[in-house]
Formats: structure tokens, sequence, C-alpha cells
């Protein structure tokens, strides 16, 4: 595929460039040609605005970006702009996203199909820099799809993949991109860059159902003091948005065919044979991986599975991958504080009423804020469950991952905080 | 002031864009404003509304205007009108939409909104110079959660956060909010206050700023009758004395510069107007409350000496 690449400028053929998540995404906002971008700086986003403001700006890019003055405002201007009929694209972080939060409901609410990428960062407080994912998973309830990277490379196809399956008159939902901050915005890979007549092909113009024009008068956003008539609508989201699995593989299958990447909600690594199985989403997942490669070398048969979408829920898939499996390790990488993890639950869910269930479902809390995983965690955290298993007992609580140190070093800094 | 096509009540337009049926209060200020101002708007609106009184007009699935709503946060009615904007700037510069499909874009909030919640949002578009309308309804409290204090509540005033005790006989102690002037430190095109009693006024002033591109920026006052403790009859009554005693100056700020469209050859004392409303029914019973009262007279009388004639 790499070679084919190679040939520059003909037709379909794809130009390789080395770029960060950050430049990945903003080259996707630009090939799916959106036309309003509406922005707030909030670190570690910047780089992805400041590029885009750059191309408008040198009239690279036939749209409009306007910085606003908090997200809150940043995600309400996306949101009746698309209403409107406009293409939006905008990315925030962290505060930036719990800043605007009412507006994520909202604008599902009005099925205003934007994209918005997140870049991950751990919420104060204490405020700090590094991602984990309690920021993009607080979105979780509000009707917004997302879309959870890997790779560059994802970053910049779910982009895409993104605006075709919110805008599809099945789904009407907006969606939100999420890529890791630092460790995925701003590591550099190789990117296959599709042309822009294929992404023309793949992506055809938004057309808005029942926009805001002079002929047509419409009322937006409205009351509904009927408490039926709110159900009614929260449902219509529901559905619309578990319209969005198969929404989503019909894209994922045209994306295959115009750009040679496939794309499940999950992906399967080393799964076939494995009695354990990680699962993961996201920039860190590829850790997991490498772990999971050291452990296969040790005869462990270990596999990973990475939650792509995470919302809509691709249940079926997850219940494809994981029945009949010993064990599954659930490492969340945020923490619902006085319960543990938030995907956890929702794999245990989707698994409890099969006979074939896994013996053990242990939720793991690691990362947060940026902390390394690293392969011994991997492997203390596969020995617990599959302990567990060969006991027949289940975990009493989440496992919280935290080195000898790590625990030396902040030891040691709390010295320094004491005055000691 | 430059040729106008309004001379008299008999100038105001007949077509109607807010028809009868809302759910709103008799007698609602507001409304009357609405009304009146979308005439001199004329067609092709869209409203752009933020938590308030005046959201209750569409409830699913009536609306009683002609024109397009659409209803957005509390905080961010402003930033919801950019959006709009802006989408069918792009959309018609592309060439993707009829420039006949084009609309004026108006953000209607109360007072709560405009100077409490919803200030940054507005002094953000204001900033940017987005060409939109903004109309404030300001009947002087968050009135449609019950009538409690906004920053836009006069001094004296009993709401129901403001109540008069014997520690605060006064009722509210803090003053009203200048947001003429917040909003004219930004230098915007064209503000004005206006007032449901001076029709030919607030119409004129609605034609004037259709001449300006950038914000368009209008405060007006609107008696309340549940929340001020008036008869609904009543309104444009309370609305002409707040005029005629000087409590409430009709005046626009053009780039800036300040004119006074009315100026009451005989300001009526402003007892008269807070002797006649519930809210400031402590201020008169059981005792006069004389330094109150006083306090307020002097702050308009101060106002107006400083007014050129």
């Amino acid at each position: 595929m790499s070679e084919k690449s190679d040939k520059n400028g003909e037709g379909d053929h794809m130009v390789l460039k080395m770029l960060t998540g950050s430049q990945a995404v903003a080259w996707a906002a630009r090939l799916a040609r959106a036309e309003y971008i509406p922005a707030y700086p909030i670190t570690p986003q910047t780089e992805i605005i400041e590029i885009l403001s750059e191309w408008v700006r040198k009239g690279e890019m036939e749209a409009i970006f306007v910085q606003m003055e908090s997200e809150h405002s940043l995600l309400t201007a996306a949101g009746t702009a698309a209403a409107t009929g406009a293409r939006v694209f905008t990315a925030t972080s962290s505060q930036g996203l719990l800043y605007g939060f009412e507006m994520l409901y909202s604008i599902a609410g009005w099925r205003a199909p934007l994209v918005l990428v997140n870049v991950a960062r751990a919420l104060a407080a204490p405020i700090t820099l590094e991602p984990d994912h309690n920021d993009v998973l607080a979105a979780r309830d509000s009707g917004f799809l997302q879309f959870h990277a890997e790779s560059v490379q994802e970053a910049l196809d779910f982009v895409l993949l993104a605006y075709r399956v919110a805008e599809d008159n099945r789904v009407l939902l907006p969606a939100i991109v999420n890529i890791d901050g630092f460790h995925l915005s701003f590591t550099r890979e190789r990117v296959d860059l599709p042309e822009q007549s294929t992404v023309d092909e793949f992506l055809p113009e938004y057309k808005p159902v029942n926009p805001i024009r002079a002929s047509e008068p419409v009322a937006k956003g409205i009351p509904v003091l009927i408490p039926p008539l709110y159900s009614f609508f929260k449902y219509q989201m529901h559905m619309a948005s578990r319209n969005a699995l198969n929404v989503f593989r019909e894209a994922a299958k045209d994306f295959e065919k115009m750009f040679f990447r496939s794309y499940a909600t999950v992906e399967e690594y080393m799964l076939d044979d494995a009695d354990t199985v990680i699962v993961m989403s996201n920039s860190f997942a590829a850790v997991g991986k490498q772990a999971v490669n050291a452990m296969r070398e040790e005869g462990r048969k270990v596999g990973l599975l990475r939650i792509r979408l995470f919302r809509p829920f691709p249940t079926d898939d997850i219940v494809k991958s994981l029945r009949g499996k010993k064990c599954v390790v659930v490492v969340d990488q945020n923490i619902s504080i006085g319960k543990g993890g938030i995907t956890c639950p929702e794999i245990a869910e989707a698994l409890y009423h099969l006979e074939d269930r896994p013996k053990v479902i242990l939720p793991v809390i690691a990362g947060l804020g940026g902390k390394s995983i690293s392969l011994e965690e991997f492997r203390h955290a596969v020995r617990v469950a599959e302990r567990l298993a060969s006991l027949k007992a289940g975990p009493d609580g989440p496992l919280l991952l935290f080195r000898e140190d790590e625990a030396m070093l902040v030891d040691s800094l709390l010295k320094i905080a004491s005055g000691g | 002031m430059s040729i106008t096509k309004y001379r008299t009540l008999k100038d105001v337009p007949k077509e109607e864009f807010l028809v009868a049926g809302t759910p709103l209060c008799a007698g609602c200020g507001a409304l009357l404003v609405i009304r009146l101002f979308h005439k001199a708007l004329g067609g092709n609106v869209v409203w752009v509304n933020a938590a308030g009184c005046v959201t209750l007009m569409a409830t699913f699935p009536y609306t009683p205007l002609r024109s397009s709503w659409f209803y957005t946060a509390m905080p961010s009615a402003p930033a919801g009108a950019q959006g709009i904007r802006d989408a069918l700037d792009i959309l018609i510069k592309k060439g993707k939409l009829d420039p006949a499909e084009n609309l004026k874009v108006v953000v209607i909030t109360g007072d709560g909104a405009a100077s409490d919640i919803g200030l940054q949002s507005a002094s953000g578009a204001i900033h940017r110079g987005l060409d939109f309308f903004y109309l404030c309804v300001d009947n002087e409290a968050y009135g449609n959660t019950g009538f409690q204090a906004s920053s836009l509540s006069p001094i004296g005033s009993g709401t129901a956060t403001t109540k008069p005790t014997h520690l605060y006989p006064a009722g509210n102690v803090l003053p009203k909010k200048d947001l003429f002037e917040i909003w004219r430190s930004h230098r915007p095109p064209y503000v004005a206050t206006i007032s449901p009693s001076h029709v030919v006024d607030m119409l004129r002033k609605v034609e004037k700023a259709l001449s300006f591109k950038g914000p368009k920026l209008f405060l007006a006052l609107c008696p309340c009758p549940t929340g001020w403790g008036i008869e609904p009859s009543e309104s444009v009554q309370l609305a002409r004395l707040a005029v005629e005693t000087g409590i409430w100056p009709l005046k626009e700020a053009v780039y800036g510069e300040v004119t006074h469209t009315h100026i009451p050859s005989k300001r009526r004392p402003v007892e008269d107007y807070l002797k006649v409303q519930r809210r400031f029914a402590h201020l008169f019973k059981p005792i006069k409350n004389e330094a109150v009262i006083a306090e307020i007279q002097k702050q308009v009388d101060e106002y107006w000496s400083k007014v050129e004639r």
C-alpha cells in the first residue's frame, strides 16, 4: 500500500506524510471541507486551531474561523451553525469540554451533526496537562457519538468517518473524536494523507434537515413541557445512536474501498486463542499491545480488545470478541470516584447473560493523568485475574495500579511539600 | 433626526409577526415590546433566545411567531447568534444558499441573562462586531423563576431573594448595573434604550439601527405585573411613569456618541413611580423610608444634571 502511495498525484493515490495527531485532525477538517470553525484555545488542543486559523487566513480553506470567548460559547455557536446548515469542526480539551458541557446535551438534542475533536487531558483538581479519559467519558451520556483513536492515522480517518456517520439522516447526531493529549496529539507518525477528490467522493456535501431559512420559518430547541414528549425525543436520539452502528459499518466498507484501510467498531489483537483479554481504548492501547507481545513470548495466551467506537456502544461486537474467554481485564484510564472504571461495568453488562461468559472480569484503573503503564503492571493485572479464575472468586473492587518506584517518588515529593 | 417613516402611532406597521395566544402573562411589557419591535424590524428574522420568561412563548408544538426561533441556553444566546450569522454568511458566500433566504439575527433575553450569566457571551459577540440585534427585555429581576434579584434589579426593590426585613428595610441594597454603558464601552454602531410607552421613539430607533452593520443593542424597560405588583392594564402607564420621572432615560448611542431622544420638560418625583408598585411598598408602609426614596431621587437628579439640554 505504501509503495502505491508513493506514486504522487494520480486519482485516488495518497500522499505519505509525517504528522502529529493535531496536524492530522486539522488535515481531516480541511479535507472534509469544514466551513465553520469556532475555537477557543486550551492546552493541548491549541496546535489544531492554530493550523486551521492559518489555513483560513491564507485562503487555503474556504471557511470562517472565529475565536470565541469561551468553550461554552464555542459549542453554542458550533451547534447553531450546524443547525443552520454549515459543516462545523471544532476542538477542545479537558476543562474546556466541561466548561461547555451544558451545550453538549443541547447540540445533540438539536440533532446538529458537527465533529468535535477532544484532545484528552485529565481533569482538575489537581490540575495537570497529561491525559486520561475522564474528560471525554464525562460526555458519554450526552448523545455525541464517540470515536477513540489509537494512532495518528486513525485520528485523521475517524474525523472523516465521524462526519459521514453523524450527517447520515438515520443518525443526525454530533460526534467526538478523541485523541490523547501529548501521547497522540504531539506524536509524529507516518500518515497516508488522502486525496481531496477521494474524500469528496466519500463525504458528500452536508444536506441539513429543517435548517433556518427565510422561506420556511422554524422553531428550534423549544421547551417540551409535556413529559411523554421529552421521553419520545430522548428515545429517538437513542435509536438514532444505535442506528449509527450499522451506518458506521457501511461507511467503513466504503472507506476501505476508497482508502484501503479497514475499521471495525473494535480491534482484536491476538485474540483467537487468548484465554485472557485486556480491554483498552485510545493511544495507551499501543503499550497494551507491547505487553501482549511480551507475555506471548513468555507463553501466556493473552490478547487485547480495543474499543474504537465507544458511543454507540458496540455490544454485539464486544460479545463476539469476549465470549468464551477465561478472563477479561478491563483497563480503565479514568476513575468514577467511589465506584471505579467507567468502561468495566459496560463490558460486564454486555457479557452477563451469556452462558459462556468469562469467569472473571477484573476492573483495573491505570494511566490516570498520563501515568505510564509498565509491562510489569500489565503482567500483574493478568496474574491477578487468572488467580481469581483459579480460585473461582471475583474481584473485591478495582485494581489500582501503582508501582513501587512511583510510590517512592511520590513519597519524596510529599516530604518536600510538607517542608521535611 | 434623519427622515423617518414613523411620526405618530398611526404609522405603526399593520403587519403582525407575533400573533395572539402566547402563554405569557397578561400585561407583559416584554410581549408588547417584542410585538412592536418586530413590526419595525420587518420579516425574515430569526430570534435567538436565552432562558427567561419569553422562552415560554414557543413551547412544543406551538409558536406565536411568524419568524424563526432558536432557544439556545441561558448564558450563550449571543454565541448562538454568532453561529447562525456565520453559517448563513459562509453558505451564501459559497453559493450554497440563495441570498433571498438570508435572515436578520436577533438575540432576545431577559435582564438576568443579559447582565449576569450571559454578559460574557454578549461582550464577546459585540467585541467581534457580530452583525446582529440584541433586545434585552428588562423587567428588573429573574421573572421566569419567580422574580429573584438580578444585577439589573433597582436599589430599594423587593424581590424573592431581596425581601425587605428589619435587617434590610430597603429590600435590594445593590445598585442596578448600567448595562447601556457596559454595552456602549464596546463602541458598537448602535445602542438604545426603549420603552413600550414611547412607541414612535422605539420604531424610529429600530429603523435607524437597520442602517448599521454590526451589533445593534436595545435595552427595553418592561413592566411585569406579577413581579412588580401592578395590574396588567397598568403596564404601559408604569413604563410611561418611568420615563416621566427620569428613572428610565430614553437615549441612543451611535458609535458611542450619546443622544437623549426624549428629555422630560418637568420630571415627576420618583415617588409617583415607586408608590404604585408592590415591589416598593415597603418604602411607604408601615413607615415611609424617606432616606431610600431620597437616595433614589438623588441618583435620578444627578443623572439628569449631567445631560445637556
